[in-house]
């Protein structure tokens, strides 16, 4: 079992993994949306003085807040003591093409050190990416009222259409920048 | 109580996330170059299971075990270009920093501290959200 929990988890394992944390959140009246956090942040830092879209009690959304803590404690754990090694063994071509890119880490890492290694905050392109990629899933996502679990797992599984046209959505943005923009930006 | 509680959920998807490699950059790059069936067979599976678990909360009525109150699971609001619109802005994002909202708070709890970077221009963009918010297509 132990063995088992030390190695990456495989994608049946990890599924009902996530449809569990689904069951437990919905169990005890939340619901699972991750984006949330962010817009609860932002209320929290005092964005409803001059906006009216934070103006709401973001108090009572603390729970969520409590839930993103938690998974930040969770990364920690199962990087430190859950994992035997944390290289992620993606596909022989997918490796090819990113050293073929100049991420030369890719299928030894869980992370390319391009981005995020301690020395991406002193790369002016690193950074810029970074910031780039956060503000558009920020952005999207409150656009969209929703991000992967909100929408991918939780609208979904309610078989909502509005879920099905965002998820679309998440795919065509992803797959236009996957294939034509990530090759000029890295 | 409650706040050991959600703490302790959370706690369990960070695990999660970070042991699926759903956190991964590199798995988010692969899923999107169609090389490997990996992240399509998390989401599939969360979904079965998901959708199960959803219809069976519905159907008999359970409540909340916090404080018996009935669980509501609330529709989306219709219409499509908020959702669409929305969800390809997400999309860029999600191919460029490879981290959705869950899996954020999982980087960086593993150590990778640029994803702060990220996490304060996803809040960024949030709050710009709520300034155009009503000058946007819905």
């Amino acid at each position: 079992m132990i063995e088992f929990l030390l190695q990456p988890w495989p994608w049946c394992f990890s599924g009902p993994m996530i449809a569990f944390v689904l069951f437990l959140l919905l169990w005890t009246g939340k619901s699972f949306g991750m984006s949330s956090n962010l817009r609860t942040l932002c209320a929290a830092m005092g964005a409803g003085k001059n906006v009216s879209f934070f103006q709401f009690d973001w108090k009572a959304q603390r729970w969520n807040l409590v839930v993103a803590s938690g998974a930040v404690l969770g990364g920690f754990i199962a990087s430190n003591y859950l994992s035997a090694s944390t290289a992620v063994a993606i596909s022989p071509a997918t490796i090819t093409q990113l050293n073929e890119m100049g991420i030369l880490d890719a299928g030894q890492s869980y992370m390319p050190a391009q981005l995020f290694s301690l020395a991406a905050f002193s790369s002016v392109k690193s950074v810029l990416l970074l910031s780039l990629g956060g503000f558009l899933v920020g952005f999207g996502a409150r656009y969209a009222g929703g991000c992967t679990s909100g929408h991918a797992i939780s609208g979904l599984s309610n078989f909502q259409l509005p879920s099905l046209i965002a998820v679309i959505g998440f795919f065509v943005g992803g797959l236009i920048v996957n294939h034509f923009i990530l090759p000029i930006l890295l | 109580m409650r706040t050991l509680l959600y703490f302790s959920i959370g706690i369990l998807f960070g695990i999660t996330m970070f042991k699926s490699e759903a956190a991964s950059w590199f798995r988010i790059y692969e899923m999107f170059q169609f090389n490997a069936f990996h992240m399509y067979g998390i989401i599939g599976s969360a979904l079965f299971c998901g959708a199960i678990i959803t219809f069976v909360l519905k159907k008999f009525n359970v409540n909340s075990v916090v404080d018996g109150e009935p669980i509501v699971i609330p529709s989306k609001e219709s219409g499509w270009k908020r959702y669409l619109f929305g969800g390809v802005f997400f999309g860029f994002g999600w191919a460029i920093s490879g981290a959705c909202p869950g899996p954020m708070f999982t980087v960086l709890g593993a150590g990778f501290l640029p994803i702060l970077v990220v996490i304060a221009s996803a809040t960024l963009g949030t709050f710009c959200y709520g300034l155009l918010q009503k000058k946007i297509p819905h």
